[in-house]
């Protein structure tokens, strides 16, 4: 088996200019701070699209990575916890588009499990609608929402095994498990790393075969 | 007793044991302190938990257990977590049985404006719009008129809407008004000490009046 752990400024150097990068967490909870911080401060790939719920909050590096001026597009739900992300969206100087938490998650999903898009009764009747195509199902109107994949996904897990199987605790599964179905190269930062057979299947939350690399930034053995 | 205490009070006593509630950040979640001890809820963060507890003291905080507002909280017996994509299946499949929000506008249609000030404040949408579409009730918790005076339940609302055809009642420190669709706005209690006038004058729809109208009790 091949081994996934490697260190952070490895992980993050898989990000080329004008790539699509998705980041996991919902607020602080499970976002991967150290791959992010890694990809601010070791690497310069530049015109970059960012998918992430929130981008953070002002405490993450998530929030220097909006700032560096190496986002050109972000696709997030909700972003009243980074001024960045509302300034550029009000200046124009990256293009923000807003999409319900519910439709993001789902057009991710739809990206990772080879469906051409979902429909979804949210956003009819508000500016959400306006682009898409409407699809009346027994006579209630629906939204068609397209997939969204990514060529790199950042995400954060408590533990993960030597296939990749992962552990993420409590509410820190948010996006991380599907983000991990809708990228090309999914990167995953947990605290602890163990031994194949360690974890019990009953326990894996995410399957390993989505996980190409493993960047253990916690101190914790099991 | 502060406006905001008197309407999530009042909005507790909508609670019935065994619902499923989304409570959105701010005055909504105060209404969990003041639950009727004979009433039990599921609580839910779209973020991923079922069976919120109270809020976290300092030595029990942990980053693996947040609410959607970001806060440290703990957890119930016998709650559950799940992804974005389980919580948001629960709440657009119509498994929450009531959802709190805050609003800037309602009209008499039941269209709710809560989400964006063009040019001023766009904050993002988060989970709004998929609960209020997908709850089996929306119970909007607000002032009755803006920090201007003037009224936020309209004839029809004028900023960018959050969803139509989706509230059920309004509750503020003044009234609480429920919507009847196909009919309009009808004012179903009244806060003590004010006259339907004095309603009707800070809301900027007709107001039906129910054959029932009382006084809020909280």
């Amino acid at each position: 088996m091949n081994n996934k752990l490697i260190s952070a400024e490895d992980a993050v150097k898989k990000v080329k200019d004008g790539d699509t990068v998705m980041v996991g967490g919902f607020l602080a909870g499970g976002h991967p701070d150290h791959l992010v911080r890694a990809l601010v401060e070791t690497h310069s790939a530049d015109n970059l699209s960012i998918i992430s719920n929130d981008t953070g909050t002002t405490e993450l590096s998530i929030y220097k990575l909006v700032k560096s001026g190496r986002v050109k597009r972000i696709y997030a739900s909700y972003i009243g916890s980074n001024p960045e992300t509302g300034r550029l969206l009000m200046t124009k100087e990256a293009e923000v588009s807003l999409f319900p938490q519910g439709t993001l998650a789902e057009k991710i999903r739809a990206g990772g499990a080879g469906l051409g898009g979902v429909l979804t009764p949210v956003g009819i009747g508000t500016i959400v609608e306006e682009g898409k195509r409407k699809i009346d199902i027994d006579g209630r109107e629906y939204l068609l929402e397209l997939p969204l994949k990514a060529d790199v996904a950042l995400i954060r897990a408590h533990k993960a095994d030597e296939a990749g199987n992962l552990v993420i605790n409590g509410s820190s599964r948010n996006f991380n498990f599907v983000m991990a179905m809708a990228a090309d190269y999914v990167v995953a930062e947990t605290d602890a790393y163990v031994k194949l057979g360690e974890i019990d299947p009953n326990h894996v939350n995410v399957p390993g075969i989505f996980i190409d690399a493993i960047v253990k930034v916690g101190d914790t053995h099991e | 007793m502060n406006n905001r205490e008197f309407i999530v009070r009042r909005i507790a006593q909508e609670f019935k044991d065994g619902d499923v509630v989304n409570l959105g950040v701010g005055m909504p979640t105060m209404a969990v302190d003041y639950i009727p001890a004979n009433v039990h809820i599921m609580l839910q963060a779209e973020n991923g938990i079922l069976g919120v507890g109270p809020k976290a003291t300092k030595a029990q905080e942990n980053i693996d257990c947040i609410d959607s507002g970001g806060s440290y909280v703990t957890t119930m017996t016998g709650a559950c977590y799940f992804d974005s994509v389980l919580s948001f299946s629960i709440i657009r499949g119509g498994h929450v049985d009531i959802t709190v929000l805050g609003a800037l506008e309602v009209d008499e249609n039941g269209n709710l404006a809560s989400w964006m000030i063009p040019g001023k404040k766009v904050p993002g949408m988060g989970g709004a719009m998929d609960l209020v579409v997908g709850a089996k009730r929306v119970i909007i918790a607000m002032d009755h008129v803006n920090k201007d005076g003037k009224p936020k339940i309209l004839k029809n609302c004028k900023l960018p809407l959050t969803a139509v055809n989706v509230v059920k009642t309004i509750v503020t420190e003044m009234a609480v008004i429920d919507v009847i669709p196909g009919k309009g706005l009808m004012l179903s209690e009244i806060a003590p000490g004010l006259s339907v006038e004095d309603v009707q004058k800070a809301t900027g729809a007709e107001l039906l009046i129910s054959p029932n109208l009382k006084a809020i009790a909280v």
